[in-house]
């Protein structure tokens, strides 16, 4: 048995590992997973799923004032040969498969939807090129659902790209078939006054594996909830996300590793870089590892980087452990900030001021961008770190 | 032959909601390929003198003139006085998250040199620098300062003075807290830079002990905010019997 390197919720000050009696994690939500909106409150800002998020700015996605617009965003797949692009009913045995709305606005996005679109990989199929789906809004409000499955040892990169100013909640399901490889990238390059919510479910077969690289640039209100249970042994998922929170953007990641299965594996790191009066940020990660878990092994990173006075982070790493019997768990956070020092020191090294800000908030960025590996998707991700810095300066 | 010329230098900090005078009119000509060194007690103002120089945005200039062959260095910006051939190795060198060594100082050497090193080039002349102050290479993929010990933070200070080949060093304080083995690294790579003579370099120390190792042609006593005494080497080794209580005292009632 490995000891876990952190205390868990729930453990004794005598240093053992205690068994939570019941999972907060599923029950400091409001209500229990729905696909039915009905199913939960109106959330009034209070609740711990709520409490950090700025309602008022929802444009009615919570409270179901917010009225699908039929037209006002577009979606675009483009695909390589052999990948099944498709529409389907909500009849489909594979919409809702990943995982159940857990919270309103994915339950009102689940029972709003009129069709879900399907992008499925056959099996043994080994893609060279990315799938890519591109949801441009044109200033309309739409309820989403989109799912990528993957058949057995199939593999593929998707980039889901979203771009332009929409009111959108959506839920998006990753269906990665035995042995698959799956990589999501997903990004928020929203304009200015977008309110983007989202529920991410994937469900990770036996000995398949997914990497997710989240990236938030954009929006007004960006609301993502990543995540990710185990539908066999050995599967592992890495999550990795980068968000630059500028001036009153509001931008939330909350994830959930959900390790029921044993044998598996998560590595969860989110950076974030901060800058302007009223950026917020936020980081929820969750890490459940169920009795049944055994061999489990995860570890979940947030950082951030605080470049100006008046932005705030709320980061929440939360691992609740069931069984003892696991490989390693543990957890991270740690903002900072950018400071005068070190724009000395840089500086002082003839560094000019925009260069050492640029050099700091790259090299934050750097292991992160790496992992995308999708060369035009870096390209643009570090072309948009240099456009947000030149904001900043002007 | 390049020169830095201070004149009746005076600088004022703000602390505790009170505007404070360290330095009290400071004198002193550093020419290249001199060595200087500046000794006084704690709370003289010698690291004040290091860090005006480099124009830390904490130390308010409120008169006098400090010059770079004839140009005005209080009018530049911190870069520009790092480009224009100013180097300050810190006694508290900061560390800079998600920055590598590496990056760093290439950034660092394409910013003073005013064009990009050849890479091939580059990674040679790092590496021996790095041999030659007993730096592991894997020190380069670390972030800066991040995690590093004093003496490491000491050594990574000279080898930027070794790649960056300023006009002037000013070395703050840069023996304190280094054993003997660390302090004779650094020590070395001082020397090796200053045996070039293109370098006019201002050692400033609180001990007697670095001036084993590093020889300088003139010895400047610190106190009170400006130099109460100047001499050649051998008024090291009076401070070294002597302490600096006849200073501190004389500073007192100046």
């Amino acid at each position: 048995m490995a000891e876990a390197p952190i205390t868990p919720v729930g453990s004794t000050t005598a240093g053992s590992i205690a068994v939570a009696a019941e999972s907060t994690v599923a029950t400091r939500m409001s209500a229990p997973p729905s696909y039915d909106v009905a199913d939960f409150p109106v959330p009034h800002g209070r609740e711990e799923e709520w409490r950090f998020t700025p309602l008022e700015r929802l444009r009615g996605l919570h409270d179901g004032s917010a009225v699908a617009t039929g037209s006002g965003l577009r979606v675009e797949v483009s695909a390589p040969e052999g990948v099944t692009v498709e529409t389907v009913g909500r009849e489909d045995a594979r919409v809702g498969r990943a995982g159940v709305p857990v919270d309103r606005i994915a339950a009102q996005a689940y029972s709003a939807f009129e069709k879900a679109s399907v992008v499925s990989v056959p099996k043994e199929s080994v893609l060279t090129e990315p799938i890519r789906i591109a949801v441009h809004g044109e200033g309309g409000t739409a309820y989403g659902h989109q799912i990528v499955e993957l058949g057995a040892f199939a593999e593929a990169v998707v980039v889901l790209d979203h771009t332009g100013d929409a009111v959108l909640a959506a839920n998006v399901e990753f269906l990665v078939g035995d042995g698959a490889k799956l990589t999501v990238v997903s990004v928020q390059d929203w304009d200015d006054k977008a309110v983007h919510v989202a529920q991410h479910n994937a469900l990770i077969g036996r000995d398949a594996s997914l990497k997710s690289v989240v990236v938030t640039f954009g929006g007004d209100v960006v609301r993502l909830h990543p995540r990710v249970a185990y539908a066999g042994t050995g599967g592992e998922a890495e999550l990795f996300g980068l968000y630059f929170t500028d001036r009153g953007q509001h931008q939330e990641h909350r994830l959930l590793v959900d390790h029921n299965t044993p044998h598996c594996k998560s590595n969860v790191v989110y950076k974030g870089a901060l800058q302007g009066e009223d950026a917020h940020a936020v980081w929820i990660g969750d890490v459940l590892i169920e009795a049944a878990a055994e061999g489990t092994d995860t570890y979940e990173m947030n950082r951030n980087l605080v470049l100006t006075d008046g932005a705030r982070v709320d980061s929440v790493p939360n691992l609740e452990i069931e069984t003892g019997e696991i490989v390693g768990a543990g957890h991270a956070s740690a903002t900072g900030r950018f400071d005068d020092e070190q724009l000395f020191y840089l500086m002082a090294r003839g560094i000019p001021e925009k260069e050492a800000r640029r050099l700091v908030v790259r090299g934050f960025f750097a292991e992160l961008v790496q992992q995308i590996q999708v060369p035009d998707v870096e390209e643009r991700l570090l072309a948009k770190i240099e456009e947000e810095l030149e904001g900043a300066v002007a | 032959m390049a020169t830095l010329e201070i004149r009746d230098l005076h600088v004022t900090v703000e602390a505790d909601n009170a505007t404070k005078e360290i330095l009290k009119g400071v004198d002193l000509t550093v020419k290249q390929g001199e060595t200087h060194a500046i000794m006084g007690p704690n709370g003289s103002g010698k690291s004040t003198l290091a860090y005006s120089l480099a124009g830390h945005p904490k130390y308010t200039v409120t008169s006098g003139t400090v010059t770079l062959d004839g140009e005005d260095v209080l009018e530049m910006t911190v870069d520009e006085r790092a480009r224009a051939g100013l180097f300050l190795a810190m006694q508290y060198p900061v560390e800079v998250p998600g920055v590598s060594v590496s990056n760093f100082l290439r950034t660092s050497a394409t910013a003073v040199r005013g064009e990009a090193p050849k890479l091939r080039t580059w990674v040679k002349e790092v590496k021996e620098a790095m041999e030659r102050l007993n730096m592991d290479p894997s020190f380069a993929e670390r972030n800066v300062n991040e995690g590093f010990s004093g003496g490491e933070k000491k050594r990574h200070e000279i080898l930027q003075l070794e790649l960056l080949k300023p006009k002037i060093a000013v070395l703050d304080e840069t023996d304190s807290g280094l054993d003997v083995d660390a302090l004779r690294v650094v020590s070395e790579g001082v020397n090796r830079v200053r045996e070039s003579g293109e370098v006019g370099t201002l050692l400033i120390t609180h001990y007697t002990r670095i001036l084993r190792y590093i020889k300088p042609d003139h010895v400047h006593v610190f106190a009170g905010g400006r130099i109460a005494e100047s001499g050649g080497a051998e008024l090291a080794d009076k401070l070294e019997n002597e302490g600096y209580e006849a200073y501190v005292k004389g500073g007192a009632s100046a």
